[in-house]
Order: C-alpha cells, then structure tokens, then sequence
C-alpha cells in the first residue's frame, strides 16, 4: 500500500489500473479528462495492460465497450454529462444485454444553458437505464468503488452495468490523501470476469437479439432481478474487502449520528462531509440532527430509509437535481420508500447546486432550520419561495 | 486458394431467415459468409437483416452474430476485435452488414472513426437505396429521382431530387487500406473481394449493392439480373481501393440500356425522358473522372 495526493479522477484512474479492464474506450469531456488523460498514461508506461481505443463520440465509446463486453473482456470508459446523454440509447443496451461494463461519471450540469460544473442532473435524468448507480463521497471511496463496482457488475447473479458518480470538480478536481492498494491484494479480491454471455466460436451465438412481446416481457423481469441482486453483492463484496483493505463500507446508505436523530438530512455525493460537519454543530445547540448518505441510487435502498427515518420527525432531501415540472427525482424515491413502509414522516425537498452554485453551510443550516418547521414543499435553494424570475 | 462457384463453402451460415423473395441484401450477407467462415463475427446494426433473422428463439446465424446500436455498426466491431485481440485470438475476422441508411447517414460517424484508427474490421455495406425495413423511405443513396415513401413521386416533385452519396470515394478518401465496390450481379467478383479484404490487416470497406424488390418496385426474380444490369449499363462502377491508388475492374458493356435498366423499376416509372437524360448525364460526368 502507499499513500499519494490524488485528485477523485486520479484516485478513480489508480482504482481502474488495478482492476485492470482489457479493453478501455473513452471520448474526453470536462471534467472527466483527467481520468482517460492518466489511464493513457498508464497504457504509455505499460503500468496497465489494455486495448485503450480512442473513439470519435461517447456513443461510439460505449458501443465499443458493449462489442468488448460481448467477447467476455472487462471493459471500462468514462465520461460526464452531455457525453453520458449522447451514449443513452447505448446505456439500455448495455444493460438490456447484460453487460457489466463500469463507467466513471463524473457528475455535470446538462446544457442549455451550456455549464460545465458540478450537478447530478445527468445521471439521475437516467435512474431507468438500467445501470447500477453509485454515488462517491471522496476521492478514496472512488478509487474503492473502481475496484468494488467490477466485483458487484460481473457477478453471475447482477450481471449488470455499473456507472460510479463522482461530483465534477467537488470531486474530480480535488486533491486528497488516497490510499492506493497493492495489485496483489486487487488480484486476491477481484477474480477475473467469466461469463458465458459471450462470443464462443465452439458454441456460437446469436447475442443481442430482437424478442417479441412474448418473451420480450421475460427478459426485461430478468433484467430488474439482476439489479435486486447486486443489493446482496454489494454487501457481499464489501464484507470481502473489509479485512483484505481495511476499509469499511455500509452498503447502500450511510448513515451518520442518525440513531435518534429527529430531522435527518438525506443526499448523496460529496456535499456529505459538510453536511455532516453542520449536523455536528446543531448537535453542540441541542438539535438531534442526522445525515443519510444514499451511495447507491439504484438499486434503491428503500429499506434503508424506512428503518433509519422510521423515528425522525422529519426527513430533508437535498439533491442537485430537479424533474422539471415535479421535484427532484432523489426526493420522489425517498417518498416512495417512506410510502411504502407505511410511514408519515414530512419530507421536504431542496434543489441546490444547479449548474455548479456552491451549497453553503448556511444553507444546510438552513435546510435544518425550515425542516424543524415541518412544511411539505419544494424549495429552491438561494432562490425566494414563488419567485419569478 | 481462391474462391469461386465450385471451391465455395457448403455451409450456409444465414438460413432460415424471414428476408422477401428475391432479397439482394440477404445475398450479400449469405455468400460473404460463405467465403469468411465460422471464424466470421458478423455485426449486424439495426435493419433489414437483423430484422429479418435474429428474433428470439429464431436466430439464424450458424457463426457468432449480434446486433448494434443502427449508430454503432462499426464501433461494435471495433469493440469485438480489440476483446477478442485482448483475448490473444487472432485467427477471426469481425465483419459488420449495414444497410446504406446504416452507413452513409447514420453510422458514417462510428465508421470514419474506424477507419481512422485503421481498426482491423471488414465493414461491409449492402446498398439497397433506401431504408427498406422501415418501408421504403429515402437515405443519403437514394438515387435521384427514385420514389420513396418520404421523397413521393407527384405533380410537383418527382420523387428524391438529390444524386447518391459517394460513399467509395468518401471512405478512400481516408486513406482506408482497402476500399471496393461489388454487386449481387457479379457474385464472383464479390466474393474475391471479400476474401481480399478479410486477408488484409486494416480497415476495410466493401460497398455491394443489393437490390430490394419490394423497394425497387421489380419482380422477386429480377433482383440478381438487374443488380448486373446496373454495372454494365455503367451506373454502378466495379472499382477497388488499395494502397492509394484506384483501379476501375470493368467497363460498362452497353451505356445504351441504361433506360431500359431504369424503366423496368417501378421506383422510377414516374420520370420523364428529361429526368433520365440527367441521370445519364449523371453516370457520364463519373466516367470521365475516371471512374470515380
């Protein structure tokens, strides 16, 4: 093991080089550069062994990746934003194919207007795709979650898709002391990937095929069963790499001082240290206050919500996301796991860091302050209730 | 040893399949694998003969296929041959079918990409003129004048005012290693140039034109006969691209025919004797760039 100064990109690159993907398709986009830019340093040095090929869009990115994938190779590529809606149509088929490529996202703003700051309106826009969806706290968690999310994707029992969001420039471009691992220590974790659903030239096949309505309907259970599985290797994988990393992770949410916290703060990404520093300070005023971390977005961790918000008095979402003409879509998922599990807790939800507005710790003073006054609404952070603008 | 009629494999490796009588596309495919074999991987996009043979649990392909993205002809390939490589196989070659919407307007992104970083694929486009699946409606090699269900033939336009797409010259013009065009008329000379191609390391392109019956208005039967028709009447040029330098493999037998070529296919039946005099004019202006 040794100790480095990595930005979230580089210590995602690190986490990637270790994991060791044969082949690497990748289309720069800001600000995902750094991690391709490194990965193909790796690939000059020799340091990584894999096919890095550099394609002409993100579509062509991931159709590469779904090609390599097809072979029975791991595959990897990366990207953010504008790029990650472009590749769309190539996200479902990834995931309807069964692939488990993993892509690093790093979270962006959609254009218009065009913005090329931090929000995560991109990937929640695609929560249907199909893909699992992790959310990185730091720059340590994503190096970790570069060599998780292969463990998690290319188990039999998931074989799915894997996009790991990193916060743009929150996380991309900070710098942070990172533990990187030994490749050896990678290798005794991570098996390489065996699949059947590959190209076999003793037993060809025919992949990606078209089915009817009358089998069509099959699949795509299949599908939704897939990504349910990954809630138990996730925790499986995780179990694995506790004693062999010496670092622990908790599943799909974490949770911090929540116990009996009364007004819980629930977000993802790496807006949590702060929060967590506010929740700290209205604990030293006497305010029981909470934060629920969601790493995962899908498979949603509905459960979890339930049983740590079952006795707050009230829950906040705060998201950098909004569903236009609705709420933000973080939100709408927390609702539902609290509808579900037969709760009433108000919930209250806050859109802020759009287009890549610093979120203050006023402001999550301020979330705390208006959800201890139990109204059910959307608000738009730094901008007045109703406003028109 | 070279291909022909008598040394081609017996194997079918495309049957079974839903394709119309008479479907110069499902040729194409059928006798390319014939000469490629099983180690053949074919990528198939979005199109008439994914649609034709690969609907779960009737798939009929004998060797390794999968559909692409309609975009991603190419890049799929591209994805193939860099796992399979990555794999250390080498003895394959990753072959894609793409109809002409498939290549020259949607995926000619994803194949210039290809061509450019000289990936090591044989892409082969079986030109029907139009998308066809989707019923008849107009691509970038839609020839002019043709009706199509998107470029109507009526009082005030007469069907697709706009020449084909060179698609031969736009991909030589990349410095591909080897670039040809073919016809379903000429079956041997197809199948030479496939095997050509699937012996070359690089990037290659072969561009066969395929007639669609029901597209083209003419009879299940004609298909192969008119699809010769096209190369000696001189509207469809047998040439080869290789090392930088052109070479044109036939001359046309009889220009004089081409009215009567054009006038067997209910796609034009509408054009006036004008119309057919600029696509000879069309045809003429070729030849003198030599070809191309």
């Amino acid at each position: 093991m040794s100790r480095e100064f990595l930005s979230g990109n580089e210590a995602f690159a690190y986490g990637i080089r270790l994991a060791a993907p044969q082949v690497i398709s990748a289309y720069p986009i800001t600000p995902q550069t750094i991690v391709v830019e490194r990965l193909s340093e790796m690939v000059e040095d020799k340091s990584l062994k894999s096919e890095f090929i550099h394609v002409e869009s993100e579509h062509s990115a991931l159709s590469c990746a779904i090609g390599a994938s097809a072979t029975g190779v791991r595959t990897f590529t990366a990207t953010s934003s504008q790029g990650l809606l472009y590749m769309a149509e190539c996200l479902v088929y990834a995931s309807g194919g069964r692939y488990p490529i993993v892509m690093m996202n790093a979270n962006r703003s959609t254009a218009l207007p065009w913005n090329i700051y931090g929000d995560q309106r991109d990937s929640l826009s695609l929560l249907d795709c199909g893909w699992i969806q992790a959310y990185a706290k730091d720059a340590q968690e994503s190096l970790d979650l570069a060599i998780l999310s292969y463990y998690i994707a290319e188990h039999p029992k998931v074989s799915t898709p894997f996009m790991v969001n990193l916060d743009g420039f929150h996380l991309t471009h900070t710098y942070e002391m990172v533990e990187v691992p030994e490749s050896e220590l990678v290798k005794n974790f991570l098996s390489d990937y065996n699949t059947d659903n590959k190209i076999d030239f003793e037993n060809p096949k025919n992949i990606a095929f078209s089915a009817g309505p009358e089998h069509n309907f099959a699949f795509k259970y299949k599908e939704h069963i897939g990504i349910l599985n990954a809630k138990e290797i996730i925790s499986e994988a995780e179990q694995k790499f506790a004693p062999l990393f010496g670092r622990e992770y908790s599943g799909l949410v974490e949770a911090y001082r929540c116990d009996d916290a009364e007004y819980i703060l629930i977000t993802l990404g790496s807006i949590f240290g702060l929060c967590s520093d506010v929740a700290d300070e209205l604990r030293n005023e006497g305010v029981k206050t909470g934060v629920l971390r969601l790493r995962y977005m899908r498979p949603f961790p509905n459960k979890e919500i339930a049983d740590i918000a079952r006795n707050a008095k009230a829950v906040a979402v705060l998201e950098k996301d909004i569903s236009f003409g609705n709420e933000g879509s973080v939100y709408t998922n927390v609702n539902s796991a609290l509808q579900k599990a037969g709760l009433s807790v108000p919930s209250l939800n806050f859109i802020g860091g759009l287009g890549g507005r610093d979120i203050s710790e006023e402001d999550i003073r301020e979330i705390f302050n208006k959800l201890s006054q139990g109204k059910t609404a959307v608000h738009f952070i730094g901008i007045e209730e109703g406003a028109i603008i | 040893m070279n291909v022909n009629a008598n040394t081609l494999n017996e194997d079918e490796f495309f049957y079974g399949h839903k394709a119309c009588a008479g479907c110069g596309g499902s040729l194409a495919v059928r006798i390319a694998l014939k000469v490629l074999g099983k180690r053949a991987v074919a990528v198939l996009p979005a199109g008439c003969m994914s649609a034709v043979g690969f609907n779960f649990p009737q798939l009929c392909f004998a060797n390794n296929a999968i559909i692409s993205t309609f975009a991603g002809t190419a890049s799929m390939l591209t994805g193939i041959e860099a796992g399979l490589r990555a794999k250390g196989i080498t003895d394959f070659v990753a072959v894609g079918f793409a109809g002409d919407g498939g290549t020259a307007d949607i995926g000619i992104q994803a194949l210039s990409g290809a061509i450019d970083r000289d990936d090591n694929i044989l892409y082969i486009c079986y030109d029907n003129e139009a998308y066809m699946n989707t019923g008849v409606q107009k691509s970038s090699l839609t020839p002019f004048g043709a009706k199509t269900t998107t470029t109507p033939a009526g009082g005030n336009v007469r069907g697709n005012l706009r020449p084909k797409k060179n698609m031969f010259e736009i991909v030589a013009a990349h410095g591909i290693k080897y670039a040809a065009t073919a016809s379903i008329g000429y079956l041997p000379d197809y199948m030479k140039k496939v095997q050509h191609a699937s012996e070359i390391k690089g990037t290659k392109y072969i561009h066969v034109i395929a007639p669609c019956p029901t597209g083209w208005g003419i009879a299940p039967d004609e298909s192969v006969e008119i699809a010769k028709e096209a190369v000696d009447c001189g509207l469809w040029i047998l040439a080869e691209y290789e090392n930088g330098i052109f070479s044109v493999n036939t001359k046309p037998k009889n220009l004089s025919a081409l009215r009567t070529h054009i006038k067997k296919q209910g796609r034009f039946k509408h054009l006036t004797d004008e119309d057919i005099d600029h696509i000879e004019s069309l045809r003429d202006s070729k030849w003198e760039n030599g070809g191309q």
